[in-house]
């Protein structure tokens, strides 16, 4: 007979274990990707790889040079469209925002952060694309914009909530107007928050396809300007990746793997430099 | 200084957002003398158009010819819409797209394929010197795209294999997932030999396919396929080629199982009696004893009027050198040559592009 | 630099004070309106982006009313749109993906929150945190090349071999399926339920915990019986996001799932998500009525997720007034 309480401890070390091996699983699914995409990926990273333009089908030698730039010039253009809206949006929530208009605009973020990114590309599309009459870098990096804005209004206003209000206070005290207090206590103070939540936002669009689909469209030569059609990372990769031929899935491979480095390095960054302004600020 | 962030943020916004006047200024970015042209369309002379591109931008640096490959309807389509300077297709725009479009579409045809049945069967496709080909009769390819033949060992296929041992497993079905010109040109074969097919499926780039997986591009269907085992799909000839894919014989309306290849191609394009002058004509099931049956041709859709006289320029003179020294590289990669009376045809019809 | 604003502060600030003074009142305002205006855009690119799906969807809708979200036939021959097969795969997946998430996202917040030692919990949490930054398109990649072979060759034969009664787990596998679908979907949303279960969980006061241990609960009885019903709204929270997340998962499922626009039974049977759907075949529907009906595909796929998300407000404010409170 089996005490109950041998039995409480035995449920006590077979749970610990399930839990144990879920957590092992979520974990292993990481490594598992970086090191196939380095395993695959490291083979067919080389010089040509960042410095050439795609070679016809069929040749060997290309590159992803215009992807790789394509990429950084879509992402210029989101930050510049998701930062300001993101970063002043979320002041307004936090800060300036009677209640039915917190309610209304926060309840509507919400909405845009469901959207998914293909349905945004849609958007681009009709907005931008059919009205120009082509498609553009500039209808990609709108797209991608739109996309960063809940994002960046969810994480400022949190860490704009975050910072104390006896230093809001302090500042009123001081006899600041309230624009002041804010501009030059509470948003300095929560700054690193809310730089590494645009860090992150910026990584996180890096990734995405869909809308890039029907508004940056993909090119094989350099893009000049922001009005003609330009590959990037992610489109290139997916059309890499469904083809048939061998080259351009070992080049797959090998774009996957540079733009996951990139993602997470960002990612890494960003979550150290924050715990270490956070640990030394609270010091 | 926060008000003047704000005021700043608040006009990049605006500026971002507005709307930039068309066509002209398109290159007012560019650096002088470049010449981009964009244009999307058909997968299956994607392997002959990149290569194409690529030689006439080393000819011509400073025009750049960006092709996408998001099927004939995405060509179509986007061509409708103005958003690409060209498409290209394997299926004749119908009248109805045409009257659709904003100027008046030209259809230039620009070299000979074919559609082959692809397989992967384990024990019989084994590497390209060891294959062994199985013959399709039209009944056998419209009963398995309809459905209704669903094991490789079918009486209708062992009919006429009788030195195979064909497996008694499922057929997997893979067809395009995307508006296809080879989907046109396949549908177009079955609709001619089969009128279950006709009146149940019909005749287009993207249909209500009874059965089978569905592949983007025909990169996507010979990704498929070789991924899958004991499937079967259509693909360019070219594709199965290059990736060194089984495919059959397919029986002519002559009662000759033939395979395809640039002769078999080339004898079903000379099959055709009348080329009309608008260049859109299917020439699936021709008649001739060494004719492949599921052969087509492959166009550029160029609007008739270009606004941006030095696209014009390129477009023309593309075309033209397309016509003359493009044809010389078709064969290297596979494709069929363009009859020669053909090729006159369109070096007139060219004059007719404003 | 010191928040000094009064009118008479320091030497050069006066003069600048002065002409400021009158408008320090309106600076407010200014800031207000100007932070305004940016979050009002906000609800009007919302609002333009759903009046947008509507207007251009007004083709279908009008021929086909709400038989477009019952119909089974998406042919665009015979100009005959039905979102049924779409709305189909892109529940299950996504249920299917929640079935497989959950208890291990659940299980594995659990470990890290309560029975795990501190310092090891916060560094695996930060590397499950990395899971959520990797693109979807890498895990289509990965997918394509790993985890279609795996279930074609090893799973699906051990599926069939014990569950073939089941309708679920009948006819041929070929890998490209409703299964591997929800299979990677599962894997995406993993992140999103670990790490919002495992701060939620985490939030639980010490109180509640201490109370239980002091009267000789085992750390297992305590995770599961005490802070696991306290944290319940917010893991409840963390799911349904990670279901409105998977609803709308593009790329990775449309380079799994088969691409086939039919209702099966069968998990091993390809399938198609809307998302999937739009993106394959938008650039390329070349009638004006196809156009609409993907457009109205992605409306009803963005009122899925409205409906899913106000689901979530709702169960999240109804099991916090019921009181999960001390």
């Amino acid at each position: 007979m089996i005490l109950r309480s041998t039995r409480r401890k035995i449920t006590n070390i077979v749970m610990f274990t399930i839990t144990g091996l879920c957590t092992f699983v979520a974990v292993s699914v990481l490594f598992f990707i970086l090191g196939y995409l380095l395993w695959q990926g490291g083979q067919a990273l080389n010089w040509n790889f960042f410095t050439k333009l795609p070679a016809p089908v069929g040749e060997t030698g290309g590159g992803f040079a215009n992807a790789i730039v394509g990429s950084a010039k879509l992402l210029m253009l989101a930050a510049l469209i998701g930062i300001p809206i993101g970063f002043l949006g979320g002041v307004y929530l936090a800060e300036f925002g009677g209640q039915t208009t917190t309610f209304i605009v926060r309840y509507t973020t919400d909405l845009l952060n469901g959207v998914p990114s293909i349905i945004i590309g849609i958007f681009a599309y009709a907005l931008i694309v059919v009205p120009m009459g082509h498609f553009s870098t500039l209808a990609g990096g709108i797209a991608l914009g739109v996309l960063m804005i809940p994002i960046t209004v969810r994480n400022t206003e949190e860490f704009l909530r975050s910072v104390p209000n006896t230093l809001r206070e302090g500042a009123l005290a001081l006899g600041a107007t309230k624009w002041r207090a804010v501009a030059t206590v509470v948003v300095p103070a929560a700054l690193p928050g809310i730089t590494t939540g645009i860090l992150l936002a910026v990584a996180r669009v890096a990734g995405e396809t869909a809308p890039l689909l029907f508004t940056a469209f993909g090119n094989r030569f350099w893009s000049p300007g922001w009005n003609q059609p330009t590959a990037s990372l992610p489109d290139t990769i997916f059309k890499y990746a469904i083809a048939p031929y061998e080259d351009w899935n070992q080049q797959a491979w090998a774009a996957g793997l540079v733009l996951l480095s990139l993602v997470l390095a960002t990612n890494i960054a960003a979550r150290l430099i924050l715990r270490r302004q956070t640990r030394t600020s609270r010091g | 200084m926060n008000r003047v962030a704000s005021i700043l943020a608040i006009a990049l916004f605006c500026t971002g957002c507005s709307d930039r006047p068309k066509t002209d200024v398109v290159y007012s970015d560019a650096p002088a003398g470049l010449v981009l042209i964009n244009g999307a369309g058909a997968t299956f002379p994607y392997p002959i158009y990149s290569k194409w591109f690529d030689q006439y931008h080393r000819l011509f640096p400073q025009i750049q010819i960006n092709y996408q490959s998001i099927g004939s309807g995405g060509g179509i389509r986007q061509v409708i819409e103005g958003t690409v300077d060209f498409g290209a297709t394997d299926s004749p725009m119908t009248d109805a797209q045409l009257r659709e479009a904003k100027t008046k579409i030209l259809h230039f045809p620009t070299v000979l394929g074919a559609v082959v049945p692809v397989y992967n069967i384990p024990g019989i496709t084994e590497e390209i010197n060891g294959i062994t080909e199985i013959n399709f009769t039209p009944d056998a390819l419209a009963g398995i795209f309809l459905g209704k033949i669903t094991k490789w060992n079918d009486p209708e296929l062992k009919r006429v294999n009788a030195g195979l041992n064909l497996p008694d497993k499922g057929i997997v079905v893979v067809h395009r997932s995307d508006g296809s010109g080879t989907t046109y040109v396949w549908t177009d074969y079955l609709g001619k030999v089969s009128p279950e097919w006709k009146s149940k499926v019909g005749v287009n780039t993207s249909v209500n396919w009874p059965a089978g997986l569905g592949g983007k591009g025909n990169e996507g269907v010979a990704g498929l396929i070789k991924q899958t085992p004991y499937s079967i799909g259509y693909l360019e000839f070219i594709y199965a080629i290059h990736n060194k894919m089984a495919y059959g014989r397919v029986r002519n309306s002559d009662d000759n199982f033939v395979k395809a290849d640039l002769d078999s191609v080339a004898a079903a394009a000379a099959g055709v009696k009348t080329i009309p002058a608008d260049f859109r004509v299917s020439i699936t099931n021709a008649s001739g004893h060494d004719s492949y049956p599921i052969s087509s041709f492959t166009w550029l859709l160029i609007p008739s009027k270009i606004p941006v006289p030095a696209k014009k320029e390129a477009i023309v003179d593309f075309l033209n050198w397309m016509l003359d020294d493009g044809q010389q590289m078709v064969e290297a990669l596979a494709y069929a040559k363009l009859p020669k009376e053909l090729v006159e045809m369109e070096q007139k019809a060219i004059a007719s592009i404003e | 630099m010191q928040p000094t604003t009064t009118a008479t502060d320091g030497p050069g600030a006066r003069r600048r004070a002065r002409t400021f003074t009158g408008q320090l009142q309106n600076g407010d305002r200014i800031a207000h309106f100007t932070t305004f205006i940016f979050a009002a855009a906000i609800i009007v690119i919302t609002v333009v982006l759903f009046y947008e799906l509507y207007a251009s969807s007004s083709l279908t809708r009008e021929k086909f009313g709400w038989r477009f979200l019952t119909g089974a036939t998406w042919d665009p021959v015979a100009l005959e749109f039905g979102a049924l097969p779409f709305i189909y795969g892109t529940l299950v997946t996504s249920i299917l993906a929640l079935i497989i998430g959950v208890p291990l996202g659940v299980g594995a917040a659990i470990f890290l929150a309560e029975l795990a030692p501190v310092r090891m919990s916060a560094v695996l949490a930060f590397i499950i945190e990395l899971l959520a930054a990797v693109p979807s398109v890498i895990y289509g990649l990965l997918a394509i090349f790993t985890l279609v072979p795996f279930l074609r060759d090893y799973i699906a034969p051990v599926l069939e071999g014990t569950l073939c009664f089941l309708p679920l787990f009948q006819g041929a596998s070929y890998g490209f399926s409703l299964l591997a679908g929800g299979c990677i979907l599962a894997i995406m949303i993993l992140p999103f339920i670990i790490s919002i279960s495992r701060e939620v969980l985490l939030a639980v006061p010490r109180e509640q915990r201490e109370a239980s241990l002091a009267l000789g609960a085992t750390r297992w009885e305590t995770a599961w019986h005490v802070a696991v019903p306290y944290a319940r709204p917010g893991i409840i929270g963390s799911i349904f996001l990670a279901l409105a997340r998977a609803l709308g998962e593009t790329m990775a499922v449309t380079m799994v799932i088969g691409n086939a626009p039919r209702i099966n039974l069968s998990l091993f049977a390809p399938g198609y998500s809307i998302a999937a759907a739009i993106a394959n075949e938008f650039s390329e529907a070349t009638s004006n009525m196809h156009v609409s009906a993907l457009i109205e595909l992605g409306f009803v796929l963005f009122c899925i997720t409205i409906l899913v998300n106000a689901v979530a407000r709702l169960l999240i404010l109804m099991t916090t007034r019921k009181g999960s409170a001390a």
